[in-house]
């Protein structure tokens, strides 16, 4: 008991610095200025303190990640829990447990030396060159010119090498929580599916996963607030360009990413100093909204389930 | 014979009692901190009697530090400002600055790029974004992949100040932290061009001249190279002696240059 206080008060507290050392910014620097500025320049005369693509980077990234990692981890998930042999699930499980606990500066170096040469020298004449060469002989030249033109990649250091990365650590947060939630759908439920001439495909898709649905949510949520708090993996592969992103192959600077690379050299109670406190208040109130919504979802489910045992 | 032996032990205590138990203060940019800290460690090593404490925060912070006396030798990157030597005078305190290394920082491309020249005008439209093709220079037809520097580094400094003449570089810019980082990045990318201090340089890039002066050791003494600097460190005349003045003369001598050189900076001779 008191230890979980100590924990909580000290949590606060942590809390609270961050916002006091932040606020002196907003005497200087509006903070629609700050939230909503497309100008990050936080050393030059006139500097400038716009956050607004390191936002844009975050959500591009983890969103980007999400879509890799949200298919894969539920079918990683009800693979475990529903189909697997019980030996395989018993050798799998701890794995990918273990997947999730990698260091990710490893991640990081991997994106760094293997990915973003591979995603130039490779990926980028796959795109600008055999695609559009066979779309060419299909006569669909418009396709083939939009290929030709969008999808180069000039720099490999990007945000899909990054969200490719950042699914190492997204995928087994989700396949593993998501298995919890499938694990603690009661047989019953399988069993009158089965009984009612249902194939196990049915039973899947139209009763285990719908039970489990709030359980998997709350899976999603906090591998998505894992994937935007993630610093090395963003600082060692995104390229770390404070532009606003639009297309996946453009190099970006994500907010954790800011904060690692300037914090050490920012003189002590500048203005760029406060300024990376203000972007590291906003990240702790991005990761508090998925952590709520996260417990909003698993809360929703038991009021649900309670609804329907009655 | 005896008045001689006298004079000789006088001598050695008087030497070990200026030296025991001394401590020596040092703090400032954290480009000449590889240079300090390297010869603090061989210094300590040859005295034991004196004990350095180094650490970084930069010129700025080095510079203020010295002026409060808090510390005796402030390590910088850049020249003292009017406005601090002013901040001294009114201190009643006097400031010497001893040049102790030189740093060139050098354009580079990958080795597969043609281009071995630019001119600075091309290097700063390149840096801000107006130039966006290599063709513009004389290239390939592909487009530019600008790397830099955190704007905090001591190396964006050198570049900011005589390479961009503090104009802004553009978002596009890929930001790397080391000169390690930069040069990974444009050994693995045909098309990007970034900037690393001289000591980095090596196979994995190709070195661009500019103005058709290439940096090199000769070049930067010589004072033709452009994107060159001198570091210094700074005593006061409140630096504890005469053991600051040691460490600086050591700093100088060819030991301490040799330091310099491994660290992959520029001697001063």
């Amino acid at each position: 008991m008191i230890v979980t206080v100590f924990s909580v008060v000290i949590l606060f507290l942590i809390a609270l610095f961050l916002f006091a050392e932040a606020l002196p910014l907003f005497k200087k620097v509006s903070l629609v200025d700050f939230l909503f500025g497309k100008m990050w320049y936080p050393t030059m005369s006139p500097h400038s303190f716009g956050i607004l693509p390191l936002i844009l980077a975050s959500f591009y990234v983890s969103f980007l990640s999400a879509i890799i990692s949200i298919p894969l981890g539920i079918a990683f998930a009800v693979y475990l829990s529903e189909l697997a042999p019980k030996g395989i699930k018993e050798v799998l499980k701890p794995l990918v447990e273990l997947i999730s606990g990698f260091p990710s500066v490893v991640l990081g170096f991997f994106g760094m030396v293997v990915i973003a040469p591979w995603m130039t020298n490779k990926l980028s004449p796959f795109f600008t060159k055999t695609i559009p060469n066979f779309l060419s002989s299909l006569h669909l030249s418009y396709l083939s010119s939009f290929f030709a033109n969008n999808l180069y990649i000039d720099v490999g250091l990007n945000i899909a090498n990054a969200s490719i990365m950042l699914a190492f650590i997204t995928i087994p947060t989700i396949a593993s929580l998501s298995e919890d939630a499938l694990y603690l759908v009661p047989r019953t439920y399988r069993e009158a599916s089965l009984s009612l001439g249902a194939t196990k495909w049915e039973t899947i898709k139209k009763v285990v996963l719908p039970a489990a649905s709030s359980g998997i949510a709350t899976a999603i949520m906090l591998g998505v607030s894992r994937a935007i708090g993630e610093t090395m993996i963003v600082l060692m592969t995104c390229g770390g360009a404070s532009m606003i992103p639009v297309r996946p192959f453009d190099p970006a600077r994500p907010l954790p990413a800011a904060i690692a690379a300037e914090m050490g050299e920012a003189p002590y109670h500048s203005l760029h100093y406060e300024a990376l406190f203000g972007i590291g208040a906003v990240l702790f109130i991005l990761t508090l909204i998925f952590n709520i919504l996260s417990d909003i979802a698993r809360a929703q489910g038991e009021k649900k389930m309670k609804g329907k045992s009655v | 014979m005896k008045r001689i032996f006298v004079c000789v032990l006088a001598l050695l205590l008087s030497s070990t009692i200026s030296f025991a138990g001394e401590k020596l203060v040092i703090k400032g940019s954290t480009t000449v901190l590889p240079i300090a800290q390297k010869a603090a460690e061989t210094y300590m090593n040859t005295h034991p009697g004196v004990s350095i404490s180094v650490s970084g925060g930069g010129s700025g912070t080095g510079i203020k530090a010295i002026l409060d006396g808090i510390v005796d030798i402030a390590d910088s990157s850049r020249e003292v400002k009017p406005k601090e030597f002013e901040l001294a005078k009114e201190k009643g305190m006097i400031l010497t600055v001893h040049p102790i290394a030189l740093d060139a920082v050098v354009p580079v491309v990958n080795p597969k790029n043609p281009v071995g020249n630019l001119t600075l005008k091309q290097l700063h439209d390149i840096y801000t974004g107006k130039i966006k093709n290599w063709k513009e220079v004389g290239g390939k037809n592909r487009r530019i992949v600008v790397v830099s520097r955190d704007s905090s580094s001591g190396t964006f400094e050198v570049w900011n100040k005589k390479v961009m003449h503090k104009d802004r570089v553009t978002p596009r810019a890929l930001l790397q932290a080391s000169n390690g980082a930069v040069r990974e990045a444009v050994a693995k990318n045909e098309n990007a061009i970034g900037y690393i201090g001289l000591g980095y340089v090596n196979k994995q890039i190709k070195p661009v001249s500019i103005d058709g002066v290439m940096g090199s050791r000769d070049s930067v003494r010589k004072g033709k190279y452009p994107v060159s600097r001198i570091l210094y460190m700074i005593t006061s005349d409140r630096s504890k002696q005469p053991v600051s003045y040691n460490f600086i003369g050591f700093v100088l001598s060819s030991a301490g240059q040799q330091i310099v050189q491994q660290e992959g900076f520029i001697k001063l001779r």
